[in-house]
């Protein structure tokens, strides 16, 4: 397949040259060109206001090479860490409870590793199967026990999506099951929804550090596989009474040639905090100094809640790393957010917006931040917080 | 010990802007750097040849321009680097990528590769255990230390949510760095000049396999594709604030306490 330009059609305009994040295209007689830098990103098909860029398809284009009906269900990789299911696992079983309606399909959780005790929860919390592997070998995480595992069960079974938290064990194993199995593998998705006309996962992400998006399919293979960050999904409902079929499996021939000789915790208490609390004050480089930070812990303790930063006040050296909110920190879902001079970069926003209510604080009224926010107030961060603390503590009084 | 070295090269991403309106980018003058991350890499790679002897060869990918990423390598003190290029490789995803420097590396020889933690523009993380996969070598992620490193094994510290595990791994083996791992040296006065001489050796469709890889590269040999891009949007339900400064506080005040009372 080609991107080209059907030259009656271009109107010399220019803006597909713009548009073009690889500067693959040109004007050549005063119209457009595409290059052979062309990295098939079809951001100036969406562009071109005369409709004169078109995708042509050419001889040896990727066909379907596996037969796609063979395929279904919803699986969702639960992780476990010292016996203990991460939350992520839950979340994704929310999203891919979703899914398994749409495509009319089953949702299972794959655990490796685990105890009966857990996997009564991944039940509880929407699975209907969960296919349980209890060898000794995959107590301990090792790429390459936990890749086979994977592989020889959707081998097996096969599965026509795939979902896996995008932390450090999923990020690291889950592509080996994707190169082995020949397909795609779209990491950090922000959303996930299926394609009516098609039946495909339509699997969006963001790219190029969060300033654009992109929606990622993959038609011609399965499983679609896709990594997603904690606190990306909701949850479904929790049901005691939800019944269902737990998969003993037996895999021979597990190996690894890695082995993890010790395991150190370094916890920091405000990493957790951060991401379990249920409201979070967090502060941009519009506090201006450390103090300004003093002032936020006041009012976080006020509304026990927690401490965040955006990457700019975490750089500046006001509060520490484990702070950050946002694309290369962490990702956030609290009940309440307050943003206090905070610009509303996308790499914050992303790692906030789905936060139940944000609250905004800027002086700048154009402020991106306050497209996100369900409350917002324009005023100085130095007026407007204390003011806040002194009314929280005459309330709580009265 | 022969240690490949993985090297892509980004446009750098925090200069890529996307216009709202048009839902263009604006990417005027973005220059084009070496992932921060494979720097990392590179140096850990030099750190053990300096230590242990042996070649650090670099490798990338790309369109014919990323020759230059190469001769930033050799000024910072790889011995040999290798572009891997041909208009059949264009519009690779992860696993078409991963594919291409399989090939790549099982043909240039390695005892170690080392690889950034993911490259800034895609995020993905993925093409280094891809590529570990189809070689049929282990990995580690996200290393952020080297503690240990012999002819036949290494020993490495994985950073995790929760800390780090400490993990022991035969050679060879594929792995990728965290930026904590070390601090990159800045390229050498003799390096630059090393760098403008430099021999960069090619690897093309032919020299990879030819025909019979040409269905697992490029965009060819890619399982996903993007349907589109656009500007990220967040919209929400927005509930105004009137009155003074004090009276817009007492509002939220209110509101706060009814809901974490509630
Ligand atoms: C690849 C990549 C990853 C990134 N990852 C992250 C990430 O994870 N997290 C993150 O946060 N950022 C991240 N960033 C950085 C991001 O792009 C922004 O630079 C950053 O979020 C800006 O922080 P800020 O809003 O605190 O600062 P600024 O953008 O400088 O905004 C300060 C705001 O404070 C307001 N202000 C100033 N003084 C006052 C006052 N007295 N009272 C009230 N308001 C005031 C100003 O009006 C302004 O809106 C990333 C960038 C890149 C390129
Ligand atoms: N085209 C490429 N050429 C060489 N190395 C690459 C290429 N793409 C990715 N890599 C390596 O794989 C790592 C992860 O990239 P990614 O999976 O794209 O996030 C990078 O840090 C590089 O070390």
């Amino acid at each position: 397949m080609r991107i080209v330009v059907i030259s009656d059609k271009c109107v010399s305009c220019g803006v597909c040259v713009d548009s073009c994040p690889f500067s693959a295209i040109e004007m050549r007689d005063e119209k457009a060109f595409i290059t052979e830098g062309c990295q098939f990103c079809r951001a100036c098909m969406s562009v071109c206001p005369a409709g004169a860029i078109v995708e042509k398809a050419e001889e040896g284009d990727a066909k379907t090479v596996a037969d796609l009906s063979a395929y279904s269900g919803v699986w969702v990789f639960a992780e476990q860490r010292e016996g203990k299911i991460s939350g992520v696992s839950y979340e994704l079983l929310g999203a891919g409870r979703r899914l398994a309606n749409d495509r009319g399909t089953y949702l299972a959780a794959v655990l490796l590793g685990g105890t009966v005790e857990h996997t009564d929860d991944l039940i509880k919390w929407g699975a209907e199967k969960v296919y349980l592997c209890s060898d000794p070998i995959l107590e301990k995480f090792n790429d390459e026990p936990y890749s086979q595992a994977m592989i020889s069960l959707i081998q097996q079974y096969k599965p026509e999506i795939v979902l896996a938290g995008a932390t450090p064990i999923g990020r690291s194993f889950i592509p080996r099951v994707a190169a082995s199995l020949r397909t795609g593998l779209t990491a950090d998705c922000t959303s996930l929804e299926i394609d009516k006309e098609s039946g495909n996962l339509l699997q969006v992400r963001p790219a190029f550090g969060g300033n654009i998006m992109a929606t990622i399919l993959c038609p011609n293979h399965r499983p679609q596989i896709a990594t997603v960050r904690p606190r990306v999904m909701k949850r479904d409902e929790y049901d005691e009474s939800r019944k269902g079929e737990i998969i003993n499996v037996d895999l021979p021939s597990l190996t690894t040639r890695t082995k993890v000789l010790d395991t150190v915790k370094e916890v920091s208490e405000c990493m957790l905090n951060l991401q379990e609390a249920e409201v979070i004050v967090a502060g941009g480089r519009g506090m201006a100094d450390p103090k300004g930070f003093k002032m936020l812990e006041e009012l976080a303790e006020l509304l026990g809640g927690a401490v965040g930063a955006s990457r700019a006040a975490v750089d500046e050296g006001w509060v520490s790393y484990s702070h950050q909110v946002g694309q290369t920190g962490k990702t956030v879902c609290p009940k309440i957010y307050i943003a206090c001079g905070i610009s509303g970069a996308v790499q914050h926003m992303v790692g906030m917006q789905s936060s139940d209510m944000i609250i905004a604080i800027n002086k700048n009224p154009e402020a991106p931040i306050f497209s996100a926010a369900t409350y917002y107030i324009v005023g100085d961060v130095n007026e407007i917080v204390p003011m806040m603390i002194k009314q929280l503590k005459e309330a709580s009084q009265s | 010990m022969r240690i490949i070295v993985f090297v892509k090269q980004v446009p750098d991403t925090a200069e890529v802007k996307i216009n709202p309106e048009t839902n263009t980018l604006v990417r005027e003058g973005v220059p084009s750097i070496i992932n921060p991350y494979d720097v990392h890499a590179l140096e850990a790679a030099l750190q053990i040849r300096d230590h242990k002897g042996g070649k650090v060869i670099v490798v990338t990918m790309g369109p014919p321009q990323a020759e230059d990423a190469l001769r930033e390598a050799v000024s910072m003190g790889a011995d040999e680097v290798f572009l891997v290029s041909d208009r059949a490789f264009a519009g690779a995803d992860t696993w078409a990528t991963s594919y291409a420097l399989y090939r790549a590396a099982e043909k240039i020889g390695f005892d170690i590769i080392l690889c950034g933690k993911q490259a800034i523009d895609g995020d993905t993380a993925q093409v280094g255990p891809e590529t570990a996969e189809f070689l049929n070598i282990p990995h580690i992620s996200y290393i952020r230390k080297i503690e240990d490193v012999s002819e036949s094994s290494i020993k490495v510290q994985r950073l995790m949510d929760d800390g780090y595990d400490i993990v022991e791994s035969s050679l060879p083996l594929l792995m990728t760095v965290v930026k904590e791992i070390n601090t990159p040296r800045l390229p050498s006065l003799k390096g630059k000049m090393a760098a403008k001489k430099a021999v960069i050796n090619k690897l093309d469709l032919e020299a990879l396999g030819g025909k019979e890889i040409e269905a697992n590269v490029g965009l060819k040999g890619s399982p996903t594709q993007v349907r589109n891009i656009f500007a990220p949007k967040c919209q929400v339900q927005k509930r105004e604030l009137s009155g003074t400064p004090e009276e817009q506080v007492a509002a939220l005040v209110q509101d706060l306490r009814r809901i974490r009372c509630a």
